[in-house]
């Protein structure tokens, strides 16, 4: 079980508030990401979680039991941190079998439910070395390894891919992901990543100042993104957003268009404009486009011959026009 | 980019580099030379002292007239001893002010590095009252407890900046992993704390062997360490310059010793985290 509540939770620093009241439930073998911009709070709303940092005020429950004033330990949550966090001087077999120790598994099962987790995550061969001698993935695998050997009642991870390159960052998220939906235990994981955050939740909070912008699955929050905020953070890249007359012929101070939906056209359509940069990545073409309405960047599927100066019409599929009032909410 | 430094330009500095260090160390020499020579040669104008005949026979009537190995005993349970408390107190008070620093911590610091600035004769006429109403003169125990105290301040400010090298989310992943506050401390911080740990336990070793003032006001002769051994060979009746110099260096020898096995220790601590 891995239910965990928070209601009108608060936390300061001081004389800085850093998260307004917040409410957020988060079911049993959910996987939700928290994500948004640096600053907004979401690696210390997983800490307060986590029980790394009190709350102000507010209360936590973690399967319908108070866990406001719980030590980090007591919680039952286990946590990968960015920097892996491995202790540096013990083995891999070791760093594993830490929690159990602690929690005083007899030395033959610490054992045997070391190797289980080893087998798992490809640690196997490992096991003796030193976090110092492992490439950055490998160290990941120990940092995860050494959360599910505790069996916990959720993972959090917090921004746990940032310190890898891009290729490793792609196979762990897989892993990841795999990970959960063989255990099937509840996960919270903190990135700045919105591409992480669609590819691996079931749930995504986003987060900007404290906040809570929108609550939902990675499609409804790219389908119907509840305000500008959103609609720019979720879906790469950007959502073209655009105001003035083209707006307000909708009914709305701002319109926004992903770059997905919007056609290109050689002989006419709603918007002229200049190709100014053309990237072409072979499966895609994104062209960022200079009209009177601003810069608009465009997807067109496939390989598409256009080149910095030419004249193209684009228009915006009626269908996926968001539109937003005055204040960013959505209409 | 290396900078080309011309080789006269070189052969200067390293000559001065060579003539600076001898002078420094020149004392210590000469003291090492006198020791092996008779005491009426060691009164002797320079040259005539240099040419005379080497003995030992300055380290015979020093081991005769006074125990060594009894102050070397007593230098040692006072150095380690108190060495050995001051981290007991200083590991967690630095670990303390490292991880979780309140809003005095730095004020608390630059206190306890402030009492090192006041003379230890300030404090002299209490002290002894102390020591003389608990019946701790002359005994190791006292001196064990006033070095401990005198040292503190070094010990916990030198933890202090090695722990605050340790990333805190080492021990955050500790306290996640279900570890207790001692738990923490003794599996992770103080292991991964180990340069750091051994630098301030021979640098403080080093400093409670050559401390000279409390010991030799505190002491008589039952806890007497070699500080006051040397003292006890310069008299008001008359110097013994060979004595006095033998003495000397059987002091200084094991400290000395010690210095030179752990020097690449030392110094890995003393620098530990000044490059990254």
């Amino acid at each position: 079980m891995g239910q965990i509540e928070l209601s009108q939770v608060t936390k300061g620093f001081g004389d800085v508030t850093v998260i307004p009241p917040l409410d957020l439930r988060i079911e049993d073998g959910e996987f939700v990401v928290f994500v948004g911009p640096s600053g907004c709070g979401k690696s210390t709303l997983l800490r307060l979680i986590a029980g790394l940092e009190d709350t102000t005020s507010g209360r936590i429950t973690i399967d319908g039991r108070d866990a406001t004033d719980l030590s980090p330990a007591q919680r039952g949550l286990a946590m990968v941190f960015q920097s892996y966090a491995l202790y540096p001087h013990m083995s891999v077999r070791k760093n594993i079998a830490f929690p159990l120790k602690m929690a005083g598994v007899p030395e033959e099962e610490r054992a045997r439910r070391v190797e289980a987790a080893a087998k798992v995550l490809n640690l196997t061969s490992y096991l003796d070395r030193r976090p110092g001698q492992l490439s950055g993935g490998q160290r990941q695998r120990v940092a995860i390894g050494r959360a599910i050997v505790r069996e916990p009642k959720a993972f959090l991870f917090d921004e746990p891919l940032s310190n890898l390159d891009a290729a490793l960052r792609m196979g762990m998220r897989l892993e990841i992901t795999e990970l959960h939906q063989r255990l099937k235990t509840t996960m919270i994981y903190v990135t700045h990543d919105q591409v992480e955050a669609m590819t691996m939740a079931d749930k995504i909070v986003v987060l900007n100042a404290g906040r809570i912008e929108q609550v939902g699955s990675p499609l409804e929050l790219y389908r119907r993104p509840r305000n500008l905020f959103v609609a720019g953070f979720i879906g790469s890249p950007k959502m073209n957003f655009v105001t003035g007359p083209e707006a307000a012929r909708r009914d709305a101070a701002t319109i926004g268009v992903r770059p997905e939906h919007i056609g290109i056209s050689r002989d006419g359509g709603d918007w002229k404009g200049t190709v100014g940069v053309a990237e072409h990545l072979g499966s895609d073409t994104f062209l960022h486009v200079t009209t009177e309405h601003g810069m608009i960047t465009v997807r067109a599927g496939g390989e598409v011959d256009a080149a910095h100066g030419d004249t193209i019409w684009l228009t915006p599929d009626p269908a996926h026009v968001h539109r937003f009032d005055a204040g960013g909410a959505r209409l | 980019m290396a900078r080309r430094i011309p080789t006269a330009r070189k052969t200067l500095t390293t000559a001065a580099a060579w003539t600076t260090g001898l002078v420094i160390f020149f004392p210590i020499l000469w003291i090492v030379i006198l020791s092996f020579k008779s005491e009426g040669d060691a009164i002797a104008p320079p040259l005539t002292m240099l040419s005379a005949p080497w003995t030992t026979e300055a380290y015979t009537t020093v081991q005769e007239r006074s125990d060594y190995f009894k102050h070397f005993w007593n230098s040692v349970v006072i150095s380690v001893g108190s060495t050995l408390i001051g981290l007991a107190i200083a590991i967690p008070a630095a670990w303390a002010m490292a991880f979780v620093p309140g809003r005095r911590t730095r004020d608390l610091l630059m206190w306890m590095l402030s009492t090192k600035m006041m003379p230890a004769a300030g404090v002299l006429v209490p002290m002894y009252l102390l020591f003389r109403n608990f019946g701790l003169l002359d005994t190791r125990i006292g001196l064990v407890g006033v070095l401990t105290l005198i040292n503190l301040p070094i010990i916990v400010w030198m933890l202090y900046t090695y722990f605050r090298e340790i990333p805190g989310e080492i021990l955050e992943a500790a306290r996640m992993d279900g570890a207790t506050l001692r738990s923490e401390i003794l599996y992770v911080l103080t292991p991964m704390a180990v340069p750091g740990i051994a630098s301030t336990l021979l640098l403080n070793i080093i400093l409670a062997w050559n401390e000279a003032f409390w010991t030799l006001r505190l002491t008589a002769a039952n806890a007497a360490p070699l500080t006051a051994f040397i003292a006890s060979y310069s008299s008001p009746e008359g110097l013994f310059y060979a004595k006095l110099s033998a003495a000397s260096v059987m002091a200084i020898a094991p400290i000395l010793i010690l210095g030179w096995f752990s020097q690449k220790q030392l110094v890995r601590g003393l620098t530990f985290g000044a490059v990254k």
